[in-house]
């Protein structure tokens, strides 16, 4: 890959830059040819554009929520296979709690990756953003509680004083029936 | 948490595996090996005819009845008797019939000679005790019939030879004779019996053989009374010591009338010599008289003379005389001379030539000769040669012919005492190429093979060839320490006053010593060996130093003897130092300090209860805070006072057996979590002591006590303050009684004489004063006391589970599995009467089995309720194998959490490896490291060629 890379920029000496930036006449070394008027054509463009833009905004945000609402459905598919997983500890039980726990944390290590596709400056994230994150942490919530039914968090008395070795005695005592 | 997680697969795990313990047919011989003995010979009977394989028919101390190959000194078969069924007699009759007379000559067995297999038994009646005399005439007839005569229990039987019955009886029991000889003269069918009645008379009684009647009765009196037995020198002379022990009187009883004749000891030998002892070999005209260490040969003549013929100073033992060719006599006569010993055959008739004088160089671990066999043979120039079989002062039994040893058996390991265990060297670095060449070569050869085998390739002779690499592999019988544990050295004592050291790979002896301090001498007249302890366990900082055992032991029967130390390098085998005691040894506690030297710092309770610290240096003081002993000045010796004491009503009460835990028992935790992650806490305490005790009524026989009157009252006691934590009392049950204490539960057995079966109990006990310790918040900060120091004084309170169950066998020894770090799950370990080892999960003995356990109880792992306790044949740790004359089962721990040695002995030696919970560290001997070899290496292959694939695929896409 690097080393394709380094061919492409290499291979690159110079270029020409054809686009018209430009948009006032006098500007222009060349006139316009007649009948064409730029103004016009400015103006068609931008409120068509604005139009598209319009529509574009709405469409990311509906996919923002879209997306901030994806994780429900992996919530329900979660707790379907967790309860098919069954209480029981064994490798099927304990690959689907971390991988239940897995997902939620990875998806919201990469919540600003997950809505990058849908930035802009008219769409409002912060609601998307905080349902997508509420859900993940339902989901990682499912999977505490999973972990926790499995009996593997320790809640219990048990889980800190099953480890504890037996209390020194400070008596010492010896003997039984004298050998005979 | 992992280790929870840790503990809950491995919970999963076992409840999975119902049987711990089980083993294929291929697998016998890899991890246990078995040694057969049979203990001190008593009697040996040469069966040496022309055909068939030569042996020898032995009886010994540990009751066994053996016949062994002459050739190799190998077991052709072997009986052992019970316990209390001693042999007091051995013979061969009609030269096909084994015949033992056992059980103070109340049984006469007859067994067949080359297979081993009982003929017949019978019962000989009588009652009263009395000397146990067995004589198999050559031709004595009764109706076709070979007769043997038995004299036992004041009773002369004549039983026939074929069958067993009795064809006729004597009762003597109301003559009030001791009888002392029963002869029957080869020409005639007449039986003399003749014996003492009262200390001054002697009687003779002529009975006809073929009837059983009493043919004569002939008495006189001897003013001067008779001392001790009376031996035949001839076929019509006896001879005994007079009351004083200074005469020696023969006695001629053929004759009508009976005459004595008295000889002044000193008039014969010329000086007083000490106490005469007369040794009852039979010399035919001969008779041998013992005075401390000089032997005196003196010879009868006619009319009662004595004639002395030899004196000899290091004569250790005589064996009786032997007729070979035309009516010669011969016997033979060992001495020790230089450390070597001197084989002397002497023709009874002709003092003066020896037949035969060999002089035999011996390894001096085997002590002095005690017994000595003689047999003959024809050598290839139809001269006669003699073979003799010898029993040394080790109970070693040796076979010597032509003046070498042909075959040795060490039989002093059928009487172990006490076990204990050593560490073996560290593997030091550094080894030849050569040897790691050669080794490189056989590890390929021996691992194509293995994948042979694994791979279903193997032909028949491979397999036999990879099951021998298998049973012969050199890794288990390195004297060096292995990343296991499980080489070790088992350093054992027996009873002749002899260490052992064997190791556990193989079970061969790696060194022997007789214990110098425990051999008769002039201070010590009747030594026993009483105990083994580790003394020196070298660590961290004395690792240079080699570890060395205490061999405490006693300088007579009783216990208030003095006692003798002994400190044994348990490397090297040679003795360190000696110690004889002024004072007595009652009872020796190993305490839990080390002085620098890692010696381990000993207590010896003598019979006044007073103290004595070993060993004695000024470091070891330091640890001491009594005052010390009265009267004596030792600054080693404390006194001791009563801290407390429980009295059993001796009219209701008797101890029978007591049980503690074993001092290197570890335990992991205190606590074990129930079902519903709910806590108990274990009373886990190494004082602890559990008492079992039984009404005075019930402790004769089986069947003499009602259920009514007998009981069995168990306590756990408190050994530090005398607090009796728990007592129950079993009603109509009685002993014997076998009990293990382990953590914080003890297990014993009994017998219920209601049901008439037997039982096993289990009592587990709790700490209730730690219950309130069931905060997670606190626990999680640490503000807990659970790993406080406690001392006793403080009264925890406590509660006990227990319940019983009824167990089918009767048992000889109980013992459990003990781990290095005691995670693993337990076993108890149960000798049963069939001389095999039983292994049975503590989870059948858990006072919480009910019948309808929960779901949670289930994921816990218990049990469903029965009424007795499963015997699984899998389970049998000894497998086809018998133990026979099972005394005792030692567990040792390896390095290896899950893994534990059993060593089981009796009259035969077992040692194995078991895995109470299966081995989860480590991989199974089976498994195929060559296989996982190659499939590492095919991977790396894998990934090799498809990188170079993609490579080349990646840079045709580029040139595209």
């Amino acid at each position: 890959m690097e080393k394709g890379k380094g061919v492409m920029v290499g291979g690159r000496r110079w270029a020409v830059d054809f686009t018209d930036y430009s948009t006032s006449p006098s500007s222009r070394d060349v006139p316009d040819p007649p009948g064409f008027s730029r103004a016009s054509q400015d103006q068609d463009d931008s409120t068509l554009s604005r139009q598209k833009k319009d529509a574009e905004s709405n469409w990311k945000s509906q996919k923002a929520w879209e997306v901030a609402q994806a994780p429900f459905k992996n919530l329900l598919m979660m707790g379907f296979m967790m309860w098919m997983a069954g209480s029981t500890v064994h490798l099927f039980s304990i690959g689907i709690t971390f991988s239940a726990l897995w997902q939620p944390i990875s998806a919201l290590q990469g919540v600003g990756k997950v809505f990058e596709p849908y930035k802009d400056v008219k769409v409002d994230l912060l609601g998307p953003k905080l349902l997508f994150i509420a859900l993940n942490l339902g989901g990682l919530a499912l999977g505490v509680w999973k972990l926790n039914t499995l009996g593997l968090l320790p809640t219990h008395a048990s889980d800190w004083v099953s480890s504890l070795p037996p209390a020194q005695e400070v008596e010492y005592s010896g003997g039984g029936i004298p050998i005979r | 948490m992992d280790i929870r997680v840790f503990l809950l697969l491995l919970l999963v795990l076992v409840s999975s595996v119902e049987h711990g313990f089980s083993l294929y047919e291929d697998q016998v011989g890899l991890m246990d090996w078995h040694q057969r003995y049979i203990g001190k010979v008593k009697h040996a009977v040469f069966h040496t005819q022309k055909t068939g394989r030569k042996r020898v028919v032995v009886s010994t101390e540990e009751n066994v009845v053996a016949s062994l190959d002459l050739r190799h000194g190998e077991i052709f078969w072997r009986h052992v008797l019970g316990t209390n069924d001693a042999v007091d007699a051995v013979d061969i009759a009609l030269g096909k019939y084994v015949i033992t007379l056992s059980s103070e000559g109340s049984i006469l067995r007859a067994w067949n000679l080359p297979d081993g297999q009982m003929v017949w038994e019978s019962f000989l009646q009588g009652s009263n005790p009395s000397k146990s005399l067995l004589s198999v005439p050559i031709n004595l007839k009764v109706d076709k019939d070979n007769v043997i005569l038995v004299f036992s229990k004041g009773f002369l039987h004549a039983v026939s030879s074929i069958d067993g019955d009795v064809l006729w009886d004597k009762d003597f029991s109301a003559e009030s004779i001791e009888v002392q000889q029963i002869l029957q003269p080869p020409e005639s069918y007449v039986i003399y019996a003749v014996g003492f009645v009262g200390s001054s008379q002697f009687d003779v009684y002529q009975i006809n053989a073929k009837s059983g009647e009493l043919l004569k009765h002939k008495s006189a009196a001897f003013p001067d009374g008779f001392y001790g037995e009376v031996l035949l020198v001839s076929s019509d002379m006896l001879v005994s010591l007079d009351a004083t022990r200074s005469n020696l009187v023969t006695i001629s009883f053929r004759k009508e009338e009976i005459s004595f004749s008295k000889t002044h000891i000193s008039y014969l030998v010329g000086e007083s010599l000490g106490i005469p002892v007369i040794l009852p070999s039979k010399l035919s005209g001969i008779l041998a008289v013992k005075f401390n260490t000089l032997l005196v040969f003196i010879r009868v003549k006619s009319e009662g003379k004595l004639e002395v013929v030899d004196k000899i100073a290091n004569a250790a033992a005589v064996s009786d005389a032997l007729s070979f060719s035309e009516g010669q006599q011969a016997f033979a006569l060992v001495e020790h001379v230089d450390g070597k010993i001197l084989l002397t055959v002497k023709l009874s008739h002709d003092w003066n030539s020896d037949f035969l004088k060999e002089s035999i160089a011996m390894d001096h671990q085997w002590g002095l000769v005690q017994k000595v066999f003689i047999n003959t043979y024809i050598r290839t120039d139809r001269s006669h040669g003699f073979r003799v079989l010898i029993v040394m002062e080790d109970h070693s039994l040796l076979l010597l012919q032509q003046g070498e040893i042909v075959w040795s058996r060490e039989e002093g390991l059928a009487s172990i005492i006490d076990v204990t265990t050593s560490e073996l060297p560290v593997e030091k670095k550094g080894v030849s190429v050569a040897k790691v060449e050669q080794n490189l070569f056989e590890w390929l050869k021996g691992h194509v093979l293995k994948l042979k085998g694994t791979l279903m390739l193997a032909s028949p002779e491979d397999i036999a060839v990879i099951q021998d690499m298998r049973l012969k592999s050199s890794e288990k019988s390195k004297m060096t320490r292995d990343h296991n544990g499980f080489r070790k050295l088992l350093i054992v004592l027996t009873r002749a006053g002899k260490l052992y050291a064997l190791h556990t790979g193989d079970g061969r002896v790696i060194w022997s010593l007789l214990l110098p301090s425990l051999r008769k001498s002039g201070s010590c007249k009747h030594p026993t060996g009483l105990s083994v302890y580790q003394w020196q366990v070298p660590h961290h900082h004395a690792m240079d130093e080699n570890p060395s055992v205490l061999v405490a032991g006693r300088c007579g029967p009783h216990w208030d003897a003095p006692g003798v130390l002994s400190f044994v390098d348990t490397y090297t085998g040679k003795e360190l130092n000696a110690l004889g005691l002024t004072h007595s040894v009652a009872q020796v506690i190993p305490l839990p300090f080390t002085d620098s030297t890692e010696q381990h710092l000993h207590l010896l309770i003598d019979s006044d209860q007073c103290a004595h610290l070993y060993p004695r240096t000024s470091e070891a003081i330091g640890h001491a805070l009594r005052s010390n002993c009265i009267g004596v000045v030792d600054e080693y010796c404390f006194n001791s006072s009563d801290l407390w004491s429980i009295v059993f009503p001796s009219e209701s009460e008797k101890i029978i057996a007591t049980a503690t835990r074993k001092l290197n028992e570890v335990v992991h935790t205190q606590a074990k979590v129930i079902a519903d992650q709910d806590v108990m806490f274990k009373y886990i305490s190494k004082n602890l002591l559990f008492v079992a005790t039984i009404a005075p009524k019930a402790s004769g026989e089986f069947g003499k006590p009602t259920p009514e009157e007998s009981w069995l009252v168990v306590y756990l006691i408190d050994t530090v303050t005398g607090r009796i934590l728990h007592r129950m009392t079993h009603h109509g049950s009685q002993g014997p009684v076998h009990a293990v204490l382990s953590e914080n539960w003890v297990v014993y057995h009994y017998f219920n004489l209601r049901a008439h079966r037997y039982e096993m109990s289990v009592i587990e006990i709790y700490d209730l004063s730690r219950a309130e310790n069931k905060d997670v918040w606190k626990l999680l900060v640490g503000k807990h006391n659970l790993t406080s120091p406690i001392s006793l004084y403080s009264r925890p309170e406590a509660m006990t589970k227990s319940q019983s169950y009824f167990f089918t066998q009767s048992v000889k020894a109980l013992a459990v599995t003990s781990t290095a770090k005691g995670i693993t799950s337990k076993q108890l370990l149960i000798g049963t009467i069939g001389d095999q080892v039983l292994a049975l999960d503590k989870r059948y003995l858990d006072p919480r089995r009910s019948v309808n356990p929960t779901q949670a109880e289930k994921e816990e792992g218990i049990i469903p309720l029965s009424d007795s306790l499963p015997i699984i044949p899998q389970s049998y740790v000894t497998h086809a194998l018998k133990v026979e004359g099972l005394r005792g089962i030692v567990t040792l721990p390896t390095k290896l959490e899950s893994t534990t040695l059993v060593f089981a002995h009796g009259v035969d030696l077992f040692l194995t490896r078991i895995a109470p919970s299966r081995t989860y560290d480590s991989l199974t001997e089976d498994f195929s490291y060559a296989l996982l070899l190659l499939t590492i290496v095919a991977l790396i292959a894998a990934i090799f060629v498809t990188w170079v694939l993609s490579e080349k695929k990646e840079l045709q896409e580029k040139w595209r």
